[in-house]
């Protein structure tokens, strides 16, 4: 008769309360790590920025676990500008950049949080140029980047660079990045001199995803930090600053030496002068040890000579 | 005390007074959500509608994207829109032959031990993560392409196309072989009884028996087309391009903004215009609800 037993009933009342309590009790707003506090209690540094470091990052996130067990650095990437909103926000302790902060961005963490961005800088990148490895192409000027990039520029086929490629596949398929990165940026600051980029290129999400993507397209051209090159499978082209100038190749020598012409510094933000475990944190990153990690991906160290492997 | 029929417990009455009110909470729930959802994301756009370098018309006829530009900062969703609807008008037309088609086999031509199995099977591909449909356009389905078409990349309209289609299919299946099994069996043996052949069945009775459920299938399945957002991020190509072809990379609204918002600075033009690309979608949506609506009242009616 009843379609509702009342022992359901007894079951499934406490049942649903016990739920939405559950439900509701997961609304509250979690309270943050205890970052900045030194001590003997276990410490979070919550670290977030540029795809570009997000692989040094993690290195010296592991490596500084194993000498301090009590601090944790969690590192997350998803680009410059995304670290550097985050920072804004105050959601962060430190924000891994790619490019400088803007002056518009430095104001308003000061805004928002009270405390002045500091900047630290923990290596150097050169930023290489990637082709196929089957694209006979060995050498690029500025310009011609210029040209194959910014908006308005005029070469769009591979002929017009003098390169022959395969029937159909004249047209040049550019690849770039997504514009929260710090490595687009940085392309579109020194390399097309502030002009924009010229729409319909490939926006990928990451460094690495830009040197794979080039890897299985023939046609394509594309840029990403030195250290994600793929030997074997894309080609790293020389870059000569002016027409008429020798191409340098890329590498770290190079890049040290400032003869190679994009090269930019890697970037840690802080919330005002970091104390306690972050200051440590920044500090052991500066340490020889810290930049033997920078070198060994693939990036250059801040001084030179003090970090030979 | 008196608290409801003379001989119920009282407990018993009291607890259902408050299951009531749960139940009747919990749906208008939906309501809220959705007017909650629609006020909020209305208010984080609302300020740029009126901002003196933003122009409406610019935002949706206009293909120049440049939100992060130095010089000259540009909103125009005009490229965005087009990959959408062409992303989704490719599924769709790859999704709804092949969506109907398995419902009509399901529900009228195969044995129950195979549809069983099929269902099974249809459903699994419906729990399959977007995630990992975009991991495999991007990897497999990319490949394939390149070595089939000779497309310079992989990852473009038909690839982002297939994907949602399968990602479709198993809506469309599902709910349009509901709408099949619920025409009454009265029809079925009626038609029979005149004669006709299964073919005929399912063409001349079935089929316009089942029109709304069917609609509903498939707008359902346009509705999923136009959400999708991990998937299509990752095997459209992501280049704000209006297509020509189907192996043109293209960007959708939906990748645009979950590529996007991370880095817009809260309450900057930028973020304004992505909640504003929010609404553009809503409104999509909205209307393809209120056509599917019109349609299926309208057939009421008759």
């Amino acid at each position: 008769m009843n379609p509702f037993p009342a022992t359901y009933r007894r079951i499934f009342l406490p049942v649903a309360i016990a739920a939405v309590l559950v439900v509701l009790a997961g609304c509250k707003p979690k309270s943050s790590g205890t970052a900045g506090t030194s001590g003997h209690s276990r410490t979070t540094i919550q670290n977030k920025g540029s795809d570009t470091m997000v692989n040094v990052a993690q290195v010296w996130a592991e490596d500084y676990k194993q000498l301090h067990p009590n601090v944790d650095v969690e590192v997350s990437g998803g680009g410059s500008g995304v670290g550097i909103a985050a920072l804004i926000k105050g959601t962060i302790d430190m924000a891994n950049a790619s490019r400088d902060m803007k002056p518009e961005e430095k104001a308003q963490a000061k805004r928002n949080t009270g405390k002045e961005p500091r900047e630290f800088v923990v290596g150097y990148d050169a930023l290489a140029v990637y082709v196929h490895k089957d694209n006979p192409l060995t050498e690029v000027t500025h310009e011609q980047l210029a040209d194959i990039f910014a908006e308005g520029g005029k070469v769009t086929k591979w002929s017009e660079m003098g390169v022959k490629m395969p029937a159909g596949q004249d047209e040049i398929v550019r690849v770039s990045r997504q514009s929260s990165s710090g490595t687009y940026e940085f392309f579109r600051e020194h390399v097309l001199n502030k002009r924009d980029f010229k729409l319909g290129s490939r926006d990928m999400n990451g460094s690495k995803e830009v040197v794979e993507l080039v890897a299985s397209t023939t046609s394509a051209i594309g840029y990403s930090g030195l250290g994600y090159n793929e030997p074997g499978k894309v080609k790293m082209l020389k870059v000569s600053p002016k027409t008429g100038q020798p191409a340098i190749e890329p590498s770290v020598a190079t890049a040290l030496s400032k003869q190679y012409p994009i090269a930019r510094p890697l970037l840690v933000y802080t919330l005002g002068e970091p104390t306690g475990e972050i200051k440590n944190y920044i500090d052991w990153i500066l340490t020889d040890a810290g930049q033997q990690i920078v070198e060994r991906s693939g990036y250059v160290p801040v001084r030179t000579g003090t970090a030979k492997p | 005390m008196q608290c409801g029929p003379p001989n119920a417990p009282c407990g018993r009455w009291g607890g259902e007074k408050i299951l009531e009110a749960l139940v009747y909470l919990c749906g208008f729930s939906a309501i809220i959500f959705v007017l909650g959802i629609f006020v909020f994301v209305f208010k984080e756009a609302l300020p740029v509608l009126t901002n003196e370098n933003f122009s409406l018309s610019q935002f949706l006829f206009s293909s120049d994207w440049y939100p992060t530009s130095e010089s000259n900062k540009r909103y125009g969703v005009f490229a965005m829109i087009a990959g959408t609807v062409s992303v989704t008008g490719l599924a769709m037309v790859i999704a709804v032959p092949f969506g109907l088609g398995a419902a009509i086999y399901l529900s009228e031509f195969c044995g129950q031990k195979t549809r069983e199995t099929l269902k099974i099977v249809i459903e699994f591909l419906a729990a399959v993560p977007s995630v990992v449909w975009g991991f495999i356009g991007l990897t497999v389905m990319s490949k394939l392409i390149v070595q089939y078409t000779g497309a310079p990349v992989g990852v473009n309209v038909l690839n982002g196309g297939i994907i949602l289609a399968l990602m479709s299919v198993p809506i469309i299946v599902s709910i349009s072989e509901d709408a099949l099994k619920a025409v009454p069996d009265s029809y079925r043996e009626a038609a029979i009884a005149l004669g006709v052949t299964r073919w005929q069945l399912v063409w001349r009775v079935l089929l316009p028996a089942a029109k709304q459920g069917l609609l509903a299938a498939v707008l359902l399945g346009v509705g999923r087309g136009v959400g999708e957002t991990m998937a299509v991020l990752m095997a459209t190509g992501h280049a704000v391009h209006i297509p020509h072809s189907v192996l043109d990379s293209v960007r959708t609204l939906t990748a645009n903004i979950a590529a996007e918002l991370g880095e817009a600075p809260a309450g900057s033009d930028h973020y304004r215009v992505l909640f504003l690309t929010g609404v553009l979608l809503f409104t999509i949506t909205f209307g393809v609800n209120l056509i599917a609506d019109t349609i299926v009242r309208g057939i009421r009616r008759k």
